[in-house]
């Protein structure tokens, strides 16, 4: 009985979030060096709690491994990440969710795909279907995942990041090399999960998606915050001339 | 789960058809009674009166002795009479009979480069062999074969392993690798002759040297000792050891033919021996 | 030349007139060697998976062990059990040798490094494939190893093979532990030892050319698995 209570109260504890919201982000200084050469230099960023935020910058600049640090996956080598009073670790991680730019799925259907993320973390399977649908596969269910088209293996790896139910989504170029169709219906699941509360933050080269999605966008010229403005103000005027020349079309490196 | 369950369940039923299905005994023997079909004609036979299988470990005399001292059989089955002696001296073995006999000969190409063809004393055969450096394919694993060869050359005064590599050449193998060996590089080789009949790859090779006393091969047979071996199934050992020398055991023995040729002499000391 | 025409004829008559004791001898190789190799799996897939997934201090040489151990020469192997399940050995009391029991254990020795160190390349190229996504959904280590193992099972599978056909190959190791016992532990390689060292070298061969056909079956069954599976992307 003391041993069922202990192994529930240690399951329980590792499956408890941290109280609170997640947001807001607090993150200063943060620095990566790797081979000598600093790919994020002296970074700090502020994101608040609702919205859409857009990373851009030009190859290089550092917009990836930035998402990899605040998800997790990376540890800095200097400098500090608070979420809300919270610092980073699995607890954390495990209140977000990340979709790469290539869609890594399983050997497995598509339906299989899901169903391995709600049980691995216990969630209800009974939505399954739902989600599927929702990202407009239910009809695919069967099918091998590695056998869809480009857009649909991001639309299933999208269905699986917010089968996490993540209070925070982190997309790194999700719509890179697709058709606009499938841009648009990304875009369009994207923009429900924000406006039902779901924090985004993306990163994207495209600057059309960035006016489509984002309420305020951060610019990152090697390794360094150049500009964090509201979405307007940023496209109408940007204040550095990196900016510039990269909403000009000019290459900065 | 279920899938996991199925392989393990598998897996042990693998090593569960280890169990015998019914009374049997191992005996560890020397490779000429196995290879030249003797335990085929003969075991059927004692099977069916008795019901106790019989499971032949057919190596060379020198491992089925270790074996057998490593208590891994019931009874022993070679032809080294010293080596069966001192086994039964030490206590794994509670009584050696004489069981049968044939022989050893020596066979050679058909060109002969030593010219021993025809000799009769396989002493003399040997030292003309030595002495033309004429390739000889010895078995060199301490078996029963090797043991005698051995002997020979000692007797004949040739030290033989002053040739190794050369013209001495020991395989290191049984009997039939050990004559496949030398029919394949030419040379000369003892064997016993229940072998050598029954040898199918013989090419032109030919007995050149047979009938000297000192070729004799006496084969015995020794229960393996319980109080040496609990494991031993005695009764069982006992009654194969017994059938053996038995007058029917040893009429089995004497009606076992290959190509019309006898290939085992019984000379069981008891009641059956035809010697 | 002529022995490999008698061969193939004599192989042709055995297998066409369903000789009892063929069928004996490939039913026991068949037994021996599929059960070895499902407890090499049971044994190499999760060691495999777990090096292949772990980082620690002396994984170098853990590696370099492994790889050395898919070399077992199966005589070594043969003698280190013999020296085991002996009478006169520690696991004497077992009563296994000279079974097909002692046969599967000397067959599983050999072959679970060669499914550990197989099935670990084979892990952690995949490994490196999932790691990201993997880390991103917070799952356990059991929780990946398993994804992984199930993700993998298609080029596992000839992981699986490769031991199979090791196992099935050899001679050495199931000659000593097995003592090549008619009706009992006899089977095709020790048949075709024993048919080499009678002289019989057509039917020596004979069994060979069976044994390859079996072999060449099994293989083919699995690579038409295998092509199925990368027909739907599954490898």
């Amino acid at each position: 009985m003391s041993d069922a209570t202990l192994a529930f109260t240690g399951l329980g504890a590792r499956e408890a979030a941290p109280a609170g919201p997640l947001l807001p982000l607090r993150a200063r200084g943060l620095t990566v060096v790797l081979g000598g050469r600093a790919l994020i230099d002296g970074l700090d960023l502020d994101l608040g709690p609702t919205g859409c935020t857009a990373i851009m910058g030009p190859n290089g600049a550092g917009k990836s491994l930035l998402l990899r640090l605040l998800h997790g996956l990376e540890a800095p080598c200097g400098g500090t990440i608070d979420w809300n009073g919270h610092a980073p670790g699995t607890a954390v991680t495990r209140r977000q969710a990340l979709v790469f730019q290539t869609p890594v799925l399983l050997r497995r259907s598509v339906a299989a795909n899901l169903d391995f993320v709600l049980k691995a973390r216990r969630k209800d399977r009974s939505r399954r279907d739902a989600m599927l649908d929702h990202v407009g596969l239910a009809g695919k269910a069967a099918q091998p995942a590695r056998l869809l088209s480009g857009g649909e293996k991001q639309r299933l790896a999208l269905a699986r990041a917010l089968a996490l139910e993540p209070e925070m989504l982190f997309l790194d170029e999700p719509t890179a090399s697709l058709d606009p169709g499938s841009v648009q219906r990304i875009e369009a699941i994207v923009a429900e999960a924000g406006a039902a509360g779901t924090r985004v933050v993306i990163v994207t080269h495209d600057i059309g998606q960035a006016r489509r999605l984002a309420d305020d966008v951060v610019f990152l010229n090697r390794g360094r915050m150049a500009e964090h403005a509201p979405a307007d103000t940023f496209f109408a005027a940007p204040s550095t001339r990196a900016a510039r020349d990269f909403l000009d079309g000019r290459l900065v490196v | 789960m279920p899938t996991r369950s199925l392989l393990a369940a598998t897996a042990l039923a693998g090593l569960a058809t280890g169990a015998w299905a019914q009374e049997s005994i191992i005996v560890q023997s020397t490779t000429s009674t196995a290879n030249s079909g003797l335990y085929d004609h003969l075991l059927p036979i004692f099977e069916d009166e008795t019901g106790i299988t019989v499971n032949v470990v057919a190596v060379g005399t020198g491992q089925a002795i270790q074996n057998a001292r490593n208590c891994d059989g019931d009874v022993l089955l070679v032809h080294a009479k010293p080596a069966e002696e001192e086994f039964v001296a030490d206590g794994f073995g509670t009584e050696r009979t004489d069981l049968m006999y044939n022989d050893f000969v020596i066979v050679g190409p058909a060109d002969d480069p030593a010219e021993v063809s025809g000799m009769e004393d396989a002493q003399e055969a040997l030292s003309a062999i030595a002495e033309a450096q004429a390739p000889f394919a010895s078995r060199g694993d301490d078996s029963g074969t090797h043991k005698k060869e051995v002997s020979l050359w000692s007797e004949a005064g040739v030290e033989p392993t002053g040739g190794s590599g050369e013209w001495y050449r020991e395989t290191g193998s049984g009997m039939g690798a050990t004559l496949n060996a030398g029919i394949g590089m030419g040379a000369y080789a003892m064997t016993d002759r229940a072998t050598w009949i029954s040898f199918e790859n013989k090419q032109d090779y030919e007995i050149l040297v047979e009938g000297d006393s000192d070729l004799f091969n006496q084969y015995g047979v020794i229960p393996v000792s319980q109080e040496a071996c609990p494991s031993v199934n005695a009764a069982a050992s006992e009654n194969f050891a017994d059938w053996l020398v038995s007058r029917e055991g040893q009429a089995a023995i004497a009606a076992y033919r290959v190509d019309g040729q006898q290939l085992f002499f019984p000379n069981a000391p008891s009641e059956g021996g035809e010697s | 030349m002529q022995d490999m025409t008698e061969a193939l004829g004599l192989a042709v008559d055995l297998v066409a007139s369903g000789d009892p004791d063929l069928v004996e001898i490939v039913g026991l190789s068949l037994q021996v060697s599929l059960s070895a190799t499902l407890v090499a799996c049971m044994i190499g897939l999760p060691l495999g998976a777990l090096v292949a997934v772990t980082r620690f201090r002396g994984r170098g040489a853990v590696l370099t062990l492994m790889n050395a151990l898919m070399g077992l020469p199966p005589v070594v192997v043969g003698l280190i059990v013999y020296l085991h399940l002996s009478r006169a050995g520690p696991l004497g009391f077992l009563g296994l040798l000279y079974t097909p029991g002692a046969m599967i254990i000397a067959q599983t020795i050999l072959i679970a490094p060669i499914v550990a160190a197989l099935s670990r390349q084979v892990l952690e190229d995949m490994h490196s494939e999932y790691d990201a996504q993997f880390r991103s959904l917070c799952l356990t280590r059991g929780q990946t190893i398993a994804a992984l193992l199930w993700d993998a099972r298609y080029p596992l599978l000839t992981v699986a093979l490769a031991g199979f056909g090791r196992a099935v190959a050899e001679v050495g190791a199931v000659m000593i532990v097995g003592g090549n016992i008619d009706h009992l532990t006899r089977v095709m390689t020790t048949a075709i030892a024993l048919e080499t060292s009678k002289g019989a070298l057509p039917m020596a061969l004979a069994l060979g050319i069976v044994l390859m056909a079996l072999a060449l079956g099994v293989n083919a069954a699995v690579q038409g698995v295998r092509s199925t599976a990368a027909r739907y992307a599954y490898v």
